[in-house]
């Protein structure tokens, strides 16, 4: 990963301002993996990033520049300066201290409004990279994510298999992520490839990537979660087709199987751990995790938020509401159930403005 | 939600609570020299104070003291103190991060550090940045509108003490079991019990009750001072920009504080009683914590830089020798980042999932509030514009300000656009932009302000050799230390991490240490500063009262103030009102005095302080009994304080004619 790229050459004049003049030689001998991404949504990011800079730099540079000129010109010792002791007001000069950072907000707060949506998390991705739009019979590559004490659980439900702090994609095919947490709150970061997104406990979130460059890539948790933190690392592989497939049949192999009951044993917190395959998952594990309902028996949180709003369909029997919660006998979520049950965030791009009535009760983190 | 063993009521203790000798951290050798460093030091300071028989002497002057003066210097002691409380930490933690490579565990545990890094955030904020800038206010306010005191001078006693109490609990857990572990806003579910079910978080909770309490009561005490005890002719538009900043910073603290309270109340009883308001099942939802605390988190940036951009504003003009440029547009400034502070709280969690409406809609409100903030910066701009720039050292404070919050604003308008910050959020660079404002901001500020005012508080100047020893070595210190720290948040290091395994990561954190150093030898400086003053007294002493030939009505009577600050209440005619006063020709008035009314001194604040401190303590331990009788105690001390009808008393007309009779002998030395 550590190797000079063109682009950082080009951001070469931004950078010049940031002060640590004299350390170029420093700065491109290290690899600024947020300014030169691999993954077009990360690089889209940095270039928002770049221009906001570039924009702001336009109004600091003189304002640094004046206050250091401002300061020598009028020192106390400099008799030739002109003093003007009760000069303290200038319509003119107030409307254009005011309106120039005003002015200089409005161009960024367009791009902000644009970026921020095109750059949403939750939206599909509907280019590859610049010019290349996703061709109409791609289907993206759905990755279910676990943030687990303190480890990264990713499975694949496409391919049936999961693994333990390894990620891989083929370049060049939309991934998307649906995310969430055992236990606290963590973030999922892989900075070459898209922005981070907070996992959640009983909450999904959801994001959506892209890599362009095959490599192997540092991913890991970025929102502190206690004692095992600094070892929630894991590697991305971003992989030409074959190398893909050659490693999902591997995944696809391995003897271990996630099953409900294995699930809780991999939950309990464990530090540094090496990376770990499972060639079987149980079905609708992740709807599970979300629903806090791995153990046989615990209701999912779902099913329950349907019996608080007394939707009959969520019930077994007739008793209705004063059925004690906690009590379902058997599996709580069977095929038919899953269709419904499992929380949607009402984000989906299509969907986002009318919400289904189901999404209502999601415990998703989605503010509309 | 099991808890664990250990917190079963069979395991609590009904005398010793959960307090076992395992609280005590024998086995943690750091922990062991560095109370050992402290116990030594406390009972010399003890044995000094007995020793030179100076308890009665502190108790009667200073501890129970409503002079609003002497409460102000109180706080700004307390808050240097914490400050090296706080560098400690950040200087262990910096020599972690710059050791814990290539399989390296550094010198620090999990346990260890993330209560260091827990503590450092809490113990800056609360405890150094709070106290120093209510310490300010309370010092300078009342003197600046020409009042006699505060309007609650109790009241005023009161908070500081409940500030102090919040200190000396976060203290309490350095040696006596242990701090929280969660970051230092205790974000739920990792706050929960279930996550966190040892005391540290109930150490954060109490501190931060009790404190807070201190808090909000010295807003409503500095408002009220404010807004009823302003010197004839002074109008609103005529307060000094300080006084301004002051108001609009306590009314923030009014609107703030409370959510604070209520957020950690909530927290409480998740943790103590089993309510489910942030778990993670039975309905709770962690995402409300993360609202409510920024609801209050943000306006509190803005309570801590406000009065700073008010100390700014008098020491730019002062040393410009000129009028502040655009009072008026100051004002207005300041008004709007007022409300503005409440509007954009999201920012710190654009990563959590929101919709790019919500996103985008905080992103620009964000950016906006640099619209004001950056009119302040062209207004100091154009004060220093044709005027006599003297480079004393508050203003030099100020240029090195001007230049480092300027990028730091920058900064944090990146963070603010969404997209930039899914790629930065809680990475090095963010903890650098906030380090470049706090710092560069509220410490840059604080220390112009001790420079500006500590003649004004004891009479005599502060040395210039060790100040300017120690604005360049904070200053150039300051670069080292958190420049790097952007670099390293654009190579995506995420902020929080005990050990890294990218070998091409240690050069700078290894120049970010040496800026931490530079920083510890500009605090050695700056005590040395203290010390050297003190020491040499005689030959920087001030009798004029107005050693920088300054502007506003705290200048207008003596170095130190007499307890009574105005022998005759100034009336006022223009915003900078002394300066118009020595322009028209003022003549102090040397006869006509009179016995001047005073609040009489009490030791309520500091027993209910110290009654809170245990009942803090009891409700940490679940020493239920501690915590029922200290609770009774304060209900009890509280209503007893209301039948003491000895609130007052009148400075004899003597006494106040031989205290200007000397201020004036002094006056007429210094003419002569």
């Amino acid at each position: 990963m550590a190797r000079p790229f063109p682009l950082l050459r080009q951001l070469r004049p931004a950078l010049r301002f940031v002060p640590v003049i004299g350390l170029a030689a420093l700065l491109s001998g290290c690899d600024m993996v947020v300014l030169n991404p691999m993954g077009d949504v990360a690089q889209q990011q940095r270039n928002l990033l770049v221009f906001a800079l570039a924009l702001m730099l336009l109004i600091v540079i003189p304002v640094i520049a004046l206050i250091g000129i401002f300061a020598w010109k009028y020192r106390a010792d400099n008799k030739d300066a002109a003093y003007d002791p009760d000069w303290d007001h200038s319509t003119m000069l107030e409307l254009v201290i005011w309106s120039a950072p005003l002015l200089i907000v409005i161009c960024l707060g367009a791009a902000t409004w644009t970026g921020t949506h095109l750059l949403d998390p939750y939206r599909p991705i509907e280019r590859i990279s610049k010019g290349e739009p996703v061709a109409a019979d791609v289907k993206p590559l759905e990755v279910q994510v676990v943030a687990l004490d303190w480890k990264w659980l990713f499975i694949y439900p496409e391919y049936g298999f999961a693994t333990v702090n390894e990620l891989a994609a083929p370049v060049d095919r939309p991934i998307k992520f649906r995310l969430t947490s055992s236990s606290v709150m963590n973030a999922f970061y892989v900075p070459t490839l898209v922005g981070m997104i907070y996992t959640m406990p009983s909450m999904e979130t959801q994001l959506h990537a892209v890599i362009n460059e095959p490599g192997d890539y540092a991913g890991f948790s970025s929102n502190y979660s206690g004692a095992g933190f600094s070892g929630m690392r894991f590697r991305f592989y971003g992989m030409d087709q074959a190398g893909f497939d050659q490693w999902v049949a591997r995944n696809q192999t391995a003897d271990g199987a996630l099953t409900r009951a294995s699930y809780l044993k991999l939950e309990k917190p464990t530090e540094n751990v090496p990376v770990m395959r499972f060639g079987e998952v149980a079905p609708n594990l992740f709807d599970l995790v979300v629903n806090h309902c791995v153990k046989p028996g615990d209701v999912c949180m779902s099913d329950m938020m349907k019996m608080d709003r007394g939707d009959p369909s969520s019930m077994d029997d007739e008793s209705g509401m004063s059925m004690p919660m906690g009590r379902r006998p058997e599996e709580p979520l069977n095929g038919a159930d899953a269709g419904e049950g499992p929380p949607r965030s009402p984000a989906d791009a299509d969907n986002r403005s009318r919400p289904s009535p189901g999404a209502l009760a999601i415990p998703s983190t989605r503010n509309k | 939600m099991a808890q664990p063993d250990s917190l079963s009521p069979l395991n609590v203790s009904p005398i010793f609570g959960r307090f076992t000798l395992d609280a005590l951290p024998l086995h943690e050798p750091i922990v062991v020299t560095t109370f050992a460093v402290v116990a030594l030091g406390g009972a010399a300071l003890i044995a000094a104070l007995t020793y030179f028989k100076l308890w009665g002497y502190l108790w009667k002057e200073w501890f129970t003291t409503v002079d609003h003066k002497k409460i102000g210097i109180m706080y700004m002691i307390l808050g240097i103190i914490m400050l090296l409380r706080g560098f400690a930490d950040a200087i262990m933690m910096r020599l972690q991060q710059a050791m814990a490579f290539g399989g390296s565990e550094g010198y620090l545990n999990a346990h260890h550090y993330d209560q260091i890094f827990t503590a450092h955030g809490v113990i800056m904020i609360f405890f150094v940045a709070m106290p120093i800038v209510t310490g300010l206010m309370n010092y300078v306010v009342p003197l600046q509108i020409g009042a006699r005191d505060v309007s609650f001078p109790f009241l005023n006693n009161f908070s500081f003490w409940m500030t102090a109490a919040g200190a000396a609990i976060v203290m309490m857990s350095l040696f006596v079991g242990e701090f929280s572990q969660t970051g230092w806003l205790a974000m739920p579910p990792l706050s929960g019990i279930s996550y966190s079910p040892g005391v540290g978080v109930d150490y954060y909770i109490w501190a931060l009750q009790i404190a807070g309490v201190g808090t909000l009561l010295s807003g409503v005490n500095l408002i009220a001072t404010i807004v009823k005890m302003r010197a004839p002719g002074m109008r609103m538009m005529k307060m000094p920009i300080f006084c301004w900043t002051a108001l609009c910073t306590n009314i923030l603290i009014v609107a703030a504080f409370p959510v604070l309270t209520a957020v950690l109340a909530l927290l409480s009883l998740d943790r103590y009683v089993g309510t489910a308001f942030f778990t993670n099942t039975l309905g709770g939802n962690p995402m409300m914590y993360v609202n409510l605390i920024w609801i209050w988190g943000h306006p509190e940036v803005y309570i801590l830089i406000l009065p700073m951009f008010g100390v700014f504003s008098e020491v730019v003009s002062t040393f410009s020798g000129k009028r502040l440029f655009g009072y008026t547009s100051m004002v207005y400034a300041t008004l709007v980042i007022t409300i503005l502070a409440y509007l954009v709280w999201l920012h710190h969690f654009f990563t959590m999932g929101s919709g790019a409406s919500v996103n985008s809609f905080f992103g620009i409100t964000t950016m906006i509030i640099s619209i004001p903030t950056g009119a302040k910066i062209f207004n100091w701009l154009f004060t220093m514009y044709r005027g006599r720039v003297r480079f004393e050292l508050p203003m030099m404070w100020a240029i090195a300000f001007m230049i480092t919050f300027t990028l730091g604003g920058m900064t944090g308008v990146l963070l603010a656009v969404p997209p930039a910050d899914f790629v930065l959020h809680n990475s090095l660079f963010l903890v650098a932009h906030f380090h470049n404002v706090i710092i560069g901001g509220v410490l840059f500020g604080a220390f112009a302000a001790i420079n500006y005012w500590w003649p004004k508080a004891f009479g005599f100047k502060l040395d210039t050799k060790w100040g300017k020893r120690s604005f360049w070595l904070w200053v150039v210190g300051f670069y080292f230390a958190f420049m790097p720290l952007y670099v390293l948040g654009l190579m995506g290091v995420t902020r929080r991490l005990r050990t890294f395994d990218d070998p091409s990561l240690q050069i700078w954190f290894l120049i970010a240490g040496f800026g931490a150093f530079l920083v510890a030898l500009g605090i050695a400086a700056m005590l040395m500063q203290f010390f050297v003053s003190v020491r040499d007294r005689k030959q920087l002493v001030d009798t004029t009262g107005d050693p920088w030939n300054g502007r506003t009505l705290e200048w207008a009577t003596s170095s130190p103030p007499p307890d009574y600050n105005f022998a005759f209440t100034p009336v006022v005619h223009d915003s900078d009102a002394w300066w118009d006063m020595k322009a028209r020709g003022y003549k102090r008035p040397e006869h006509g005095f009179a016995a001047i009314h005073m609040p009489s001194n009490t030791a309520a604040g500091i027993i209910l302080a110290g009654l809170s401190v245990a009942f803090g303590v009891g409700m940490i331990w679940y020493l239920w009994w501690l915590a029922g009788l200290s609770f009774l105690g304060i209900i009890a001390v509280s209503i007893a304080h209301t039948f003491n009808y000895k609130r007052d008393f009148y400075i004899p007309k003597e006494e106040v004619v031989a205290q200007e009779e000397g201020r004036t002998r002094l006056l007429s030395e210094a003419v002569a």
